[in-house]
């Protein structure tokens, strides 16, 4: 039985196609990379995963059951299911100990005390000791990318979704999100990642997809995709990068 | 070598001497005093200032009504000061109604709408009317009679329209992002609106919202049409037995006491609201 079982994901914006019969499956403790440029579908895939947008067709499975299923509690989906964007999405009015254990308190009913240990015992595991008062605002970019990890792990999450989480971040920045991902994958967390980063995407995958025009089209272990593409569309996608320096 | 740090900050270019520092102000001082100078001299040379002077500013007059004007004035904040709160609520209601999703929810929207475009669509000085003279002339058993009543209600009707559409753009400002970070999150719709968009969405809208409050602070002068004995209903009476209208101008001189430090704190809370905002940018 697969963790995630992506099965004819079928997505339209109106008119427009964005996903076109896509099927992912995601083994338990497993790290799945998505790249392909802009457009071609991975965020909506990930949004798609934990219910965020629905989707026209296909069916999402956790452990076997479908989401959509009268077995599935939508409560359970958001405990199980873990995501960050792009831009943090922290909610500004809030500390940083109310911002992670809002969730805890509000929809999983943990007392106070309990979801703040909890909060703070992550909190500095993520090196961020001492700014559980601080606002968002207060902090640097990397540091609030790195609450927004913590804030998605208060939940206790076994899956987590990352979505571009380091492409809004100063380069010098980047460093300390991708160290943390690192951990989490080292303590078995199984993750679904969109990602710019294809240096980080070979240390970190045990399978990268390439996505083009709403589909996987290539699917295979970092050092056979990033060394030895097959399709040609995969080849050009990974040339370009070359050429631009980033990989 | 060392460099040694200078104990002053540097300036830019010379020092400023004192006809710099002081200029500026002293020229725009004098200017408007010069100003106010010539056009009180314009008015009180006038052969009609005297006439004037007797109709619209006279002391005794003014001095005799005060007491009895300051006391409805009493009436006119008490029912501003209840109205505020009471709009408050209802119209973060009426705001929240229409910004709900689902099926369920479709006809506490649909009133909120109806509510807002009929209440907005209408005058104030109608709606007063039609409310202060109206429901008491029912004569319907258990409800109130008194016209301070109705009236004060029709003046909450109709700002509540105003206030909740404030509240909305409050509401459809905060960005969509919030919204999927809380749904990520498993917070209910509910839950999304009190704890994540709302504090957010009040905190834009405060000084638009107190912009309103400063318009209702004079507006509920428009009870005086129903014979409430506010501070222009006290003066009116004045006026229609005597003809002279000192007592308009006294009750015209609380009003400003009362709303221009109102929004001058507006403005002042406009002026920290952009502050935060240009600092929260990236």
């Amino acid at each position: 039985m697969y963790k995630i079982d992506i099965e004819h994901l079928t997505k339209y914006y109106g008119d427009n196609l964005v996903l076109d019969d896509v099927n992912l499956k995601v083994a338990d403790h497993e790290v799945v990379c998505l790249i392909g440029s802009s457009g071609s579908g991975k965020s909506t895939l990930l949004r798609c995963v934990n219910d965020l947008v629905p989707f026209n067709d296909g069916n999402i499975k956790l452990d076997g059951i479908s989401i959509h299923n009268s077995e599935f509690d939508v409560k359970d989906l958001y405990k199980r299911i873990g995501i960050v964007f792009q831009a943090y999405n922290l909610f500004p009015h809030m500390t940083v100990i109310d911002n992670i254990t809002l969730a805890p308190k509000k929809v999983h009913s943990r007392t106070k005390a309990e979801s703040e240990a909890h909060g703070k015992e992550l909190l500095s595991l993520f090196g961020l000791n001492g700014f559980s008062e601080s606002y968002p605002e207060q902090l640097s970019g990397g540091q609030q990318q790195r609450v927004a990890l913590v804030r998605a792990m208060a939940n206790k999450p076994d899956i987590l979704l990352l979505d571009e989480v380091t492409a809004a971040l100063d380069p010098e920045l980047i460093g300390d999100v991708l160290s943390v991902i690192k951990d989490l994958r080292k303590q078995g967390m199984t993750m679904l990642i969109v990602t710019h980063e294809m240096g980080f995407a070979r240390d970190v995958a045990d399978r990268v997809c390439f996505l083009d025009g709403g589909k996987i089209l290539e699917e295979a272990p970092p050092e056979d995709l990033f060394s030895k593409p097959k399709n040609p569309r995969t080849r050009q996608f990974l040339q370009r990068i070359i050429e631009s320096g980033r990989l | 070598m060392i460099l040694k740090r200078p104990a002053l900050p540097r300036r830019a270019g010379r020092t400023l001497s004192a006809r710099d520092k002081y200029g500026p102000a002293v020229i725009s001082v004098s200017t408007v005093l010069i100003v106010v100078f010539v056009i009180r001299s314009v008015i009180v040379s006038s052969s009609q200032w005297p006439r004037i002077k007797n109709q619209f500013f006279n002391l005794d007059v003014i001095i005799e009504v005060f007491p009895k004007v300051l006391h409805g004035f009493g009436i006119n904040m008490a029912v501003w000061g209840v109205a505020l709160v009471v709009i408050a609520i209802w119209a973060l209601i009426l705001a929240v109604f229409r910004s709900l999703t689902g099926p369920w929810f479709a006809p506490l929207k649909v009133f909120s709408i109806v509510y807002i475009d009929l209440l907005r669509g209408l005058p104030s000085l109608l709606l007063v009317l039609l409310f202060g003279f109206g429901m008491p002339a029912l004569q319907i058993p258990g409800l109130p009679k008194s016209s301070l009543f109705w009236g004060s209600l029709a003046m909450i009707s109709s700002y509540s329209a105003y206030a909740a559409e404030v509240y909305r753009s409050g509401i459809e400002s905060v960005h969509t992002g919030q919204h999927l970070a809380a749904k990520a999150l498993g917070l209910s719709q509910f839950q999304t609106l009190f704890y994540c968009i709302l504090p957010q969405a009040i905190r834009n809208v405060f000084p638009s919202l107190l912009n309103l409050a400063v318009a209702l602070q004079k507006d509920v002068a428009l009870l005086s049409v129903l014979g409430v004995r506010d501070a222009v209903r006290e003066a009116q009476i004045y006026t229609a037995r005597t003809f002279n209208y000192s007592p308009l101008i006294a009750a015209a001189a609380l009003f400003l006491v009362a709303t221009i430090p109102l929004a001058r704190l507006t403005d002042y809370i406009t002026k920290k609201d952009r502050e935060r905002r240009l600092q929260g940018a990236p």
